[in-house]
């Protein structure tokens, strides 16, 4: 299991340190400075192994996350133990800057000493974790003996995640279908690979215990849901979407979900994400680059790149970015663009071409003209990919929320007292166009 | 106010400073003091001279206060002993307090705290907890014995801890089950026989059952134990995996992982036919492909796991090749492992793609990750056939970039390709050679002079070429100087008129100016081959060489069989075994999967399977003469071919001397002027140096021998045992054993007459047996046989009799008459009588035939109490028939690779594993008669250990 947690600033120095089992020594702490932070070459892995030692690091805003052990452990838990830290501490004092990290090193020994037991993984629902650890001092002196055994129940219990007891006066609930859709495409413009990456983002203000029941439009749910009532099912046959897989919150009866395809669950009184799920069949593209590079001699290349987008013309795509990268000899770029601003950026070595608004089944261009620095440089230039962001308020995927349904027994209100929203939001992900 | 300013203290005599402030009777200053000392110990400063002044803070009503003295303490304590006793008092009394959280507290520190003093007041708080009412109490209790065990274990046994930790997995609380789980995994990890987790249908069902409802790092814990769980039948199997499979579904990617691992073990468990196997295998995919899009370090984690579950079951992913394409912004961790796994799941209907693939990769700027680009389009080109045309064409396109590198890198993959396409694409010889200037790196300069000297006949100036390397023959590396030497001597046998002062240079240059031992050797050879007999030069020097196989890199199977029992760990990582980077004891239990059901003879485990045989009664034997033979020709004389660098080597020595004792004399008849003064050394007094054997001029009339070794060689024969007692026979009392010497089998056999009377008129028959044994001629007793008289009498058999299978497999019934009655009995014959002389099998056979047979068919046995090391091993079972065909170093376990053959041409292919210092061996058999893989590991266990 994990010996010890190391938190270093971008210079290596240590901000904490908390050690868990006795095989781990101080030297440790600077074993992976010396040999990961310092090291001359570029990190080849998130794992490396230092006289038997183990180091697993993650990144965030330079600062580095070090886990250490020396036993055989579960490498996967340990990153994911080691995101969910960085999620928690996001969440008790947001960026985890190296002056967020000192100002609250108190706050991070403590929930250190919570969420890792002799390097086990505990509770680290930080809704749970919220009720008895707190930046302002302990809660606890001044609790009553139930609401103790409350928060214990709460952070050793099957629903770690939800309190008991809690009331609002307007039932409501909000539904993001957040999809980021990934596009490689060969400059002839043939798929190579796209899939979507979604996730149901869920928001509730919902009284007590709420039991929820999520539908969508997911092909398998509908064959099985739809047994017996043949109408519905070549109805509804048309709009469904196949998803390749699709994992969930804790919160959700997977063995439901197995035997017979329904998701339900008690949401916690956050926001929180419901599932994530991939698909890669008949996926809607938002855009289609079509890109034209020409190398005049050995000085000048010109190049051309049309965007068209492909989707209803009463939506707005936003935010759409168009970056076309440049040789590394580039001397002046020449850039006409139909709409939008386009400029050089000749730090990032691409042409930023920016659009704020776009219709669906519009189309614009822009061409530039690239003056090259003559080289010795026998190596070609690699021409990375042109890529894209933009957003639209549609599901790439096709995906369809069909229904949440809240039934809370004890309480007396009923699935038609709840207010309830959905939206869709579509980003690119890695979307990228070879030229 | 924030906390960043505790960091900033770096006067001088702050400790003083600090000593002050945590004695002020202000609570805030007390606090502030104490933070200031957390954060100097943070940054690594020693402020354990505090001690005392801080462990006074701990009585406290402030919690906060408290955990920052806890902290301190835990860091401290192992350093100041004596005074870290003064915390106990309150402890304990925290251990009472009504506030849980307290009382968790209490209990979680105390069992970090390494001071043996302290941990005997541990035991009576922490008993209390193990039964606390409060679940979060109870969930820390159940670690802190698994801590208390870490300091002392006997400690933990005596108190009972033990067993009060095992009935805390029928707690209702799934989270103290999950924790209760983990601590006991551990503890059963450092006493790996104790039988401690007690899995048994019942404790599993409890655990599933808490799976579907405990936290996500609790499922780990339990899904990792569930792994360590043998089903007692494909059924139970089964519904363990039906249950298990919804954990798939899990954001968590570790539940997701070690799920899969659950599932892959049990599997193995299934028959193919069943349905259900086909149902588990596709719902095996998605969550594989799911795991791609996590954060990087994770994606890392999952290649290296699908690059093992690739290799164990390619059927999983095999259309899943898009989801590896490398994306432009991967990080190059990520790039280099989708890379590997694109190659291993390229295949005829997916060429293309990759192909095209490949090429945009070898045009990117990391220089690793073009290298293996490049070296991909090789591996391509041998593994499907259809595409290596396109291969070799993509592969001259990119030499014509004349980027240093992956010039380089693409001669060294053509070299392959020639290898396995001889004489089909020598066209692009020419780019090749124009390129000869810019190679650099010792692994390329070796492949081109390989194919110069390999199509020597075909390059004009092939001597040109070589000679231009020559100049500097010295400052290469060793590599490329073997590779030269060889090279010129292809040239000289191909083109002898104008390179003989080549091969001379070459020559002298490797046999008197370099000080190392195997390119002298190598040169030696070649100048005796060539000067005593060029036709058989041309013939060894210019053979065919066999063709190289498809799949490079493949993990050792069993090795792989190891790592996918330890899926999601740090071992598959880095896909070595976790005796390779663990220390000491913990951890290292050695994993194997399940032994399929199907094949219902092998499934008995390793432990009960040599109850069958009869170890008690064969005693300790005099070596016999096979043996004596096989300890002192203990080298492996197969073939040269590409192999372990270990047995090459002993080969390439073998070799020396071989030829040197013939060749001698006839070396000295040759005044050529080739045979330098230095080297008329006598072989015999050169060898034995390098063979560190003590045996001088023996040596050649041993060598004498290694033709007739085949047929010569003896196997063990195992001590005669009674087989008919006088009792049951009328007086007639039988012993015997089986023998097999050159060739021949035969039943030794003790007649004794413990009757009154006179025997006579002897006769043998046998019952159809497995293998068709049968006596090869009449049982002949000469003289009648007297009372308290014994004859010996030696049977030879044959194994050309009416065959019937028999249970067990080995089993003979004999018939012995007399003047007096028949008689009856029934013996087991080892089966190493049944191993023939002819059981080498060829290397590249070998590694067709071991991939070809189904793994179903493998059987996995323990050989124990075994001293001997694998050359011992290697020369004691090759006496009794038992080839080693070929040995590798695999983290400092020796890997044999044996072969033998029975007399009815059934095959059994061995892979057997030793650990230097480790007495325990592990045999691996695979047959395509799976039935006979107990009884073959009868006679290695019989052989070994007499």
């Amino acid at each position: 299991m994990i010996g010890g947690l190391f938190i270093y600033n971008h210079k290596g120095e240590v901000l904490i340190s908390r050690v868990y089992r006795d095989d781990i020594g101080r030297n440790a702490v600077d074993a992976f400075r010396v040999n990961v932070i310092h090291a001359r070459q570029q990190v080849r892995s998130p794992v490396t192994n230092i006289a038997r030692t183990s180091f697993f690091h993650v990144k965030r805003s330079n600062n580095w996350l070090a886990a250490v052990t020396k036993q055989n452990v579960n490498a996967a838990m340990v990153f994911e133990f080691l995101y969910k830290m960085c999620d928690v501490m996001a969440a008790y004092f947001g960026k985890i800057s190296e002056e967020n990290i000192k100002n609250n090193f108190v706050l991070i020994y403590e929930l250190l000493d919570e969420i890792l037991d002799f390097g086990y993984p505990q509770n680290s629902e930080t809704g749970a974790l919220k009720t008895f650890i707190t930046q302002q001092g302990i809660k606890s002196q001044h609790q009553t003996k139930e609401e103790q055994s409350q928060i214990t129940s709460q952070v050793t219990g099957q629903i770690g995640w939800q309190r008991e007891g809690i009331k609002y006066r307007r039932n409501e609930l909000f539904l993001d279908v957040l999809e980021s859709v990934n596009l490689l495409m060969s400059p002839q413009g043939q798929v190579l690979s796209a899939h979507v990456s979604g996730r149901v983002v869920m928001k509730s203000y919902l009284s007590g215990m709420p039991e929820c029941k999520f539908g969508m439009n997911d092909k398998i749910v509908i064959e099985k849901q739809g047994k017996g009532t043949a109408d519905e099912t070549s109805k509804s046959g048309k709009q469904s979407i196949a998803i390749d897989d699709c994992t969930f919150h804790q919160c959700v009866r997977l063995s439901k979900f197995d035997s017979e395809c329904s998701i339900s669950f008690i949401p916690p009184d956050e926001e929180f994400e419901l599932m994530r799920y991939r698909t890669t069949k008949d996926i809607i593209l938002p855009f289609r680059v079509i890109p034209l590079v020409r190398e005049v001699g050995r000085t000048k290349l010109e190049v051309k790149v049309v965007i068209k987008s492909n989707f209803k013309p009463s939506l707005l795509a936003q935010k759409i970015e168009v970056r076309i990268p440049t040789p590394l000899n580039t001397s002046g770029v020449q850039v006409i663009c139909m709409k939008g601003k386009a400029k050089y950026k000749a730090s990032e070595n691409a042409i930023v071409w920016k659009i704020k608004r776009m219709a669906g089944m519009k189309e614009s261009q822009i061409s530039a003209e690239i003056e090259l620095l003559p080289t010795n440089d026998k190596k070609k230039w690699a021409r990375p990919p042109i890529s894209m962001n933009f957003e639209v308020p549609l599901a790439p995927s096709g995906l369809k929320v069909r229904y949440l349904k809240v039934f809370e027994p004890k309480l007396n209100y009923s699935d038609h007292d709840v207010i309830k929203w959905a939206r869709y939001i579509g980003r690119s992900g890695i979307y990228e166009t070879r030229c | 106010m924030t906390d960043s300013k505790y960091f900033t203290t770096t006067k001088k005599g702050e400790i003083f400073e600090l000593k002050a402030e945590l004695n002020s009777d202000k609570k805030e200053k007390k606090k502030e003091a104490v933070k200031k000392v957390i954060a100097s110990m943070t940054v690594g400063k020693d402020v354990s001279a505090l001690f005392p002044d801080v462990v006074n803070c701990m009585q406290t009503d402030n919690l906060e206060l408290k955990k920052l003295v806890y902290l301190y303490l835990m860091n401290y304590a192992k350093s100041q002993p004596d005074m870290a006793i003064m915390a106990v008092n309150t402890f304990v009394k925290d251990c009472e307090d009504p506030n849980p959280l307290i009382r968790a507290l209490a209990v979680r520190t105390m069992g970090c705290i390494r001071v043996d003093k302290i941990t005997e007041y541990l035991c009576e708080p922490l008993r209390k907890c193990l039964k606390d009412e409060d679940p979060y109490v109870r969930k820390t209790a159940a670690v802190c014995v698994a801590k208390l065990h870490d300091i002392n274990a006997q400690l933990v046994e005596d108190q009972g801890f033990l067993d009060t930790l095992k009935d805390l997995i029928s707690d209702s609380n799934p989270m103290v089950v999950a924790n209760a789980v983990a601590a006991l995994s551990e503890i059963a990890e450092s006493h790996p026989s104790s039988n401690l987790l007690d899995l048994n249908p019942q404790s599993i069902n409890k655990l599933l059952t808490a799976l579907n409802e405990c936290t996500e790092w609790g499922q780990i814990f339990i899904l990792d134990c569930l792994a360590n769980y043998t089903p007692k039948d494909d059924r139970e199997a089964q519904s363990i995996c039906e249950r298990v499979t919804p954990r798939l579904s899990h954001a968590n990617s570790a539940v997701v992982l070690s799920a899969v691992k659950v599932l892959m073990k049990f599997m193995e468990m299934l028959s193919k036919d069943l349905d259900y196997y086909g149902t588990l295998l596709k719902k095996l995919a998605p969550p594989l492909v799911t795991l791609l899009s996590a954060e990087p370090e994770l994606q890392y984690v999952a290649l290296r796991n699908i690059n093992l579950i690739v290799q164990k079951r390619p059927e999983v992913l095999k259309h899943e090749m898009k989801v590896f394409f490398v994306k432009y912004n991967d990080p190059i961790y990520v790039k280099l492992e989708k890379l590997d796994i694109m190659i291993r799941l390229a295949s005829q209907a997916n060429i293309a793609q990759v192909l095209a693939e490949l090429k945009e990769y070898a045009t990117e700027v990391d220089v690793d990750f073009v290298r293996k680009a490049v070296r991909a389009i090789g591996r391509c080109a041998i593994k499907v056939e259809q595409s290596a045309e396109r291969c070799v064409s993509t592969l001259l396109d990119l030499i014509q970039t004349k980027v240093n590198y992956v010039v380089q890198e693409a001669i060294v993959v053509i070299k392959d390709i020639f290898r396995k396409y001889p004489n089909k694409y020598e066209s692009v010889i020419a780019t090749l050679c124009e390129n000869l200037d810019s190679l650099d790196e010792p692994e390329a300069r070796a492949a081109m002079i390989w194919i110069v000297g390999e199509y020597a006949e075909r390059i004009d100036n092939a001597d040109e070429l070589l000679e231009s390397f020559l100049e500097g023959f010295h400052d290469e590396s060793t590599q490329v100087q073997l590779q030269l030497l060889t090279a010129i001597v292809k040239l000289f046998l191909k083109k002898p008129t104008e390179t003989q002062e080549l091969v001379q240079q070459v020559l002298s240059l490797a046999t008197q100016d370099s000080d190392n031992p195997d390119l002298r050797d190598r040169g030696y050879i070649y100048w005796r081959l060539l000067s005593t007999d060029p036709v058989a030069a041309k013939e060894v020097v210019l053979a065919e060489k066999p063709l190289i196989s498809e799949e490079t890199d493949l993990i050792e199977p069993t090795l792989l069989d190891e790592l996918i029992c330890y899926i999601g760990t740090l071992a598959s990582v880095y896909h070595k075994p976790p005796s390779a980077f663990v220390e000491g004891g913990r951890g290292v239990v050695h994993k194997s999967l399940p032994p399929r059901t199907a094949s219902s003879e092998s499934t008995e485990s390793p432990e009960t399977a040599p109850a069958g045989a009869p170890p008690g009664e064969q005693l300790d034997t005099v070596p016999t003469q096979g043996d004596l033979l096989g300890d002192l020709l203990n080298l492996d004389l197969g073939p040269p071919v590409s192999g372990p660098p270990l047995a090459t080597s002993a080969v390439q020595m073998g070799a020396v001397d071989l030829l040197g004792g013939g060749l001698d004399s006839l070396m000295g008849d040759e005044p050529e002027g080739i045979g330098a003064p230095s080297f008329v050394a006598p072989p015999a007094a050169a060898v034995p140096a390098n063979l560190g054997a003590p045996m001088g001029s023996g040596l050649s009339d041993l060598f004498d021998l290694t033709s007739g070794v085949g047929t010569l060689s003896g196997s063990y024969v195992a001590p005669k045992a009674v087989w008919l007692p006088a009792m049951k026979a009328k007086g007639l009392e039988i012993s015997g054993t089986f023998t097999r010497q050159a060739g021949s089998i035969s039943m030794d056999l003790q007649l004794t007459n413990k009757a009154l009377q006179v025997m006579t008129d002897f006769a043998i028959q046998f019952n159809r047996n497995s293998f068709g044994l049968a006596p090869a001629a009449p049982l002949q007793v000469h003289a009648p046989l007297s009372p308290t008289q014994t004859v010996e009498i030696s049977l030879p058999l044959s194994t050309a009799g009416s065959v019937m299978k028999t249970e067990p497999l080995n089993s003979l019934q004999v018939a012995v008459k007399n003047n007096i009655d028949v008689f009856y009995f029934s013996t087991l014959y080892p089966l190493h009588i049944l191993f023939v002389e002819d059981g080498k099998m060829d290397r590249q056979v070998f590694l067709a035939t071991w991939k070809d047979i189904p793994n179903e068919n493998e059987a996995q046995f323990q050989i124990r109490d075994c001293p001997l090391n694998a050359e011992a091993v290697s020369s004691r079972l090759q006496s009794s028939s038992i080839f080693t065909v070929a040995r590798r170093n695999v983290e400092g376990q020796d890997m044999l690779y044996q072969s033998l053959k029975l007399t009815n041409g059934i095959w059994v292919l061995a892979e057997l594993r030793i650990q230097p210092g480790n007495p325990s061996f592990t045999l691996s058999l695979k047959c395509r008669a799976p039935e006979v893989s107990q009884h073959v590991y009868q006679a290695y266990e019989t052989i070994l250990k007499n």
